[in-house]
């Protein structure tokens, strides 16, 4: 199969995300069947396919949520294996999930919640916690440019919160938190046009020449927003096809069946 | 049918060792003490459970069947030690009650709008006051336990309130003895358009066991308002069966929290009587169990009148293989129309063995009725957690963050900033496993 754009020189740097064979079930489904899949510093890869595909589980795995079983292949964050790593330690590494569905967290503030992530993962990187008004200030500014008003981060974690206010708190959370690979969980599922702007903005403003994104998605409408490097469809539990973002707007137009059969996968 | 008198020849020993000392008692007192003694002796205490609703799911032979000492004066106390365990008072008009005795040298008295003095000398300064109000809301009838309180009591806190009082009034009742048994008697009585605040707190000096029988009376005459905290924080060995009775009149506002995270075995039984219109009942409570403690909340909220408010929440938290009960009765009598009840028992369960027994229940007898109620008991879901480790935040810590969020319903409504932080801080220390080193 044809992978990404792997062949960026790195100075010798290993790619951000490695995964090699992947294979994971859920309740004995296996839902990823040997998956490979290489995403270098800089790059933005979409993963697009059909409903009960795997693309969740492979950001979920990646990012170490239980409740999915690894039966064979590997998964190498900044060269080194994660998949014995708990998910917190994950997180630390540098390895963001945006949730495709973010949860209420009862009782515990958004300000709260954020600045104890970022002081966690700032001391695993030997920093010292951040001062508590520097936090608000750099809150603040991320918040505003999400689109939230300082009160909205005085409430318990999405308490209150609509599907779009919920999404852009992921994105929120991303900003702050600033992390080497997010990995977007369907961030525009059941988004507004404007709200899907401001997301879009926000993860734009993340990319750099020292991050990378992979972005799950079912509809090729953000990509209108954020440009890919590399646009991969997953079927059966695999990766089947790589390409640039005429492979997505040629899967909307289409959807997946044509390619299903090409690659031999039933309906 | 015949009426035996149960034996508790310890017991009797004692009230009849005790009377000498109480001649200088008015006669209306000594009459409600052999009237307590006397239906106690009926009574006796409540060992047959079952077919015994109210006993069910707690077993007090362990109280019945101890052989406590009655101290006749208050052991030693250091302030010292006292402000270290409750640290949240300074400022506050402080009674302090060691081993059931009034202790000035521990106390801090004198605020405006409101007298506070023992019981002991309200009696004789505040007679009329006190013989209106003493044992007409917790009864002898009540129970063993109030029958027992009303013969045994050697003292407690009197509260009469005139105006608005800004500065919070903190009964504390501190045992120091072990192998003791106390029977704490407070009366508060909230005049019209009176404001209180109130706390009363039951603490454990010593690391023995003993037995605190408590009985709290509060009245709140018309427009009154009063906002009461009672807090339970015996040590593991402790035993503690707590009666409070809330007897509210026309227009008025008892917003009443109940934090327990000890003793090994309590009980606590709450009433509040409307007996007028236009009042407002705001119970809250939060218990946090583990280890081999056992605690059970009785609550009953009597709307014997129409037009009245009653919102009852109370949150459980337990480890080990603690247990805990909550039986919530609101009863809504016939004509108390446009009641506006709601009640919740919401219970996380941090281990496996912990257990809760939730039972709120409904008695309506009136039209035009608002009257809602729920019971969950679930464990710290993997969602939550994940999605705080997710963001780099570890598993002890998130399952801080997770209980003190948890508990936060209940704690961000104490009103009192100084009490309200201690009980933030407190709720986490309970749990062993959140002390260093600990596991549940």
């Amino acid at each position: 199969m044809e992978q990404g754009t792997g062949n960026r020189e790195q100075g010798g740097a290993p790619p951000l995300l490695e995964v090699r064979g992947l294979r994971v079930s859920v309740d004995d489904n296996e839902i990823l069947q040997g998956l490979d899949l290489t995403v270098n510093a800089g790059e933005v890869h979409a993963i697009m396919g059909p409903n009960g595909s795997g693309k969740s589980t492979l950001a979920n795995v990646i990012a170490g949520r239980p409740g999915y079983t690894v039966t064979g292949g590997e998964v190498l964050f900044e060269g080194r294996s994660v998949l014995a790593m708990p998910a917190d330690e994950r997180a630390r590494a540098g390895v963001f999930l945006a949730l495709q569905y973010p949860i209420e967290l009862p009782g515990i503030r958004n300000r709260e919640f954020l600045r104890t992530a970022l002081d966690a993962i700032r001391e695993s990187r030997g920093e010292a916690k951040i001062a508590i008004r520097d936090f608000n200030k750099l809150l603040e500014a991320k918040a505003q440019e999400l689109g939230f008003e300082a009160d909205m981060l005085k409430r318990n974690v999405n308490e209150g919160f609509s599907g779009g206010e919920k999404k852009r708190n992921e994105v929120l959370q991303l900003a702050v938190l600033e992390p080497k690979l997010a990995l977007l969980d369907e961030t525009d599922s059941g988004l507004d046009i404007d709200a899907l702007k401001i997301v879009s903005e926000g993860v734009n403003r993340f990319r750099g020449p020292n991050k990378a994104i992979v972005l799950v998605t079912h509809y090729q409408r953000i990509l209108n927003y954020i440009t890919p490097d590399v646009v991969h469809v997953l079927i059966g539990g695999r990766i089947v096809r790589s390409g640039g973002r005429e492979l997505a707007l040629e899967l909307e137009s289409r959807g997946y069946d044509w390619l299903r059969d090409e690659v031999g996968q039933p309906a | 049918m015949t009426q035996t008198l149960t034996k508790y020849p310890r017991y009797e020993a004692l009230f009849s060792a005790l009377r000498p000392a109480r001649n200088d008692e008015p006669a209306w007192l000594a009459e409600l003490r052999a009237g307590g003694f006397k239906r106690f002796q009926l009574l006796g205490f409540p060992v047959e459970r079952r077919g015994n609703e109210e006993w069910k799911y707690t077993n007090i032979k362990p109280i019945a069947e101890a052989a406590f000492e009655y101290p006749r004066g208050a052991g030693d106390a250091a302030l010292a030690a006292i402000n270290e365990r409750l640290p949240f008072d300074s400022g506050m008009t402080r009674v302090v009650f060691v081993d059931g005795h009034f202790v000035e040298a521990l106390s801090a008295t004198a605020t405006e709008g409101v007298t506070v003095m023992p019981l002991s000398k309200a009696i004789q300064k505040h007679e009329a006051i006190v013989q209106k109000h003493l044992g007409q809301y917790a009864r002898a009838s009540d129970g063993a336990f109030a029958a027992l309180n009303a013969a045994l009591f050697a003292d407690g806190a009197f509260v009469l309130a005139d105006n608005a009082t800004r500065t919070p009034v903190h009964l504390m009742y501190a045992t120091t003895t072990a192998g003791s048994m106390t029977y704490p008697r407070t009366l508060v009585v909230a005049g019209p358009t009176s404001e209180l605040t109130l706390i009363e707190t039951y603490v454990s000096l010593t690391d023995g066991n003993h037995f605190t029988d408590a009985v709290t009376e509060i009245v709140l005459e018309d427009g009154a308002r009063v906002d009461h905290y009672r807090l339970l924080l015996e040590n593991d060995a402790a035993y503690q069966v707590g009666q409070v009775r809330v007897s509210q009149g026309r227009d008025t506002h008892y917003g009443g929290l109940v934090y327990e995270t000890g003793g090994g075995l309590a009980r606590l039984d709450m009433e509040t009587l409307f007996g007028d219109t236009g009042s407002y009942a705001d119970l809250r409570g939060l218990y946090i169990t583990s280890g081999d403690q056992h605690i059970d909340n009785m609550i009953s909220i009597d709307h014997a009148k129409p037009h009245n408010t009653s919102r009852l929440i109370y949150k459980g938290i337990l480890d080990g293989r603690s247990s805990a009960v909550f039986g919530g009765t609101v009863f809504v009598r016939p004509g108390a129309d446009k009641t506006d009840s709601h009640q919740e028992d919401k219970n996380l369960l941090l281990s496996h063995e912990a257990e809760v027994d939730s039972k709120p229940a409904l008695e309506i007898y009136a039209d035009d009725v608002k009257a809602g109620h729920g019971a969950t008991a679930g464990a710290i879901t993997d969602e939550a957690l994940f999605y705080l480790q997710s963001r780099g935040i570890d598993e002890f810590t998130a399952m801080q963050l997770i209980v003190r969020g948890f508990a936060s319903q209940i704690t961000d409504t104490v009103a009192v900033q100084s009490l309200r932080a201690w009980l933030e801080q407190h709720t986490l220390e309970a749990l062993p496993r959140f002390r260093a080193g600990g596991a549940g």
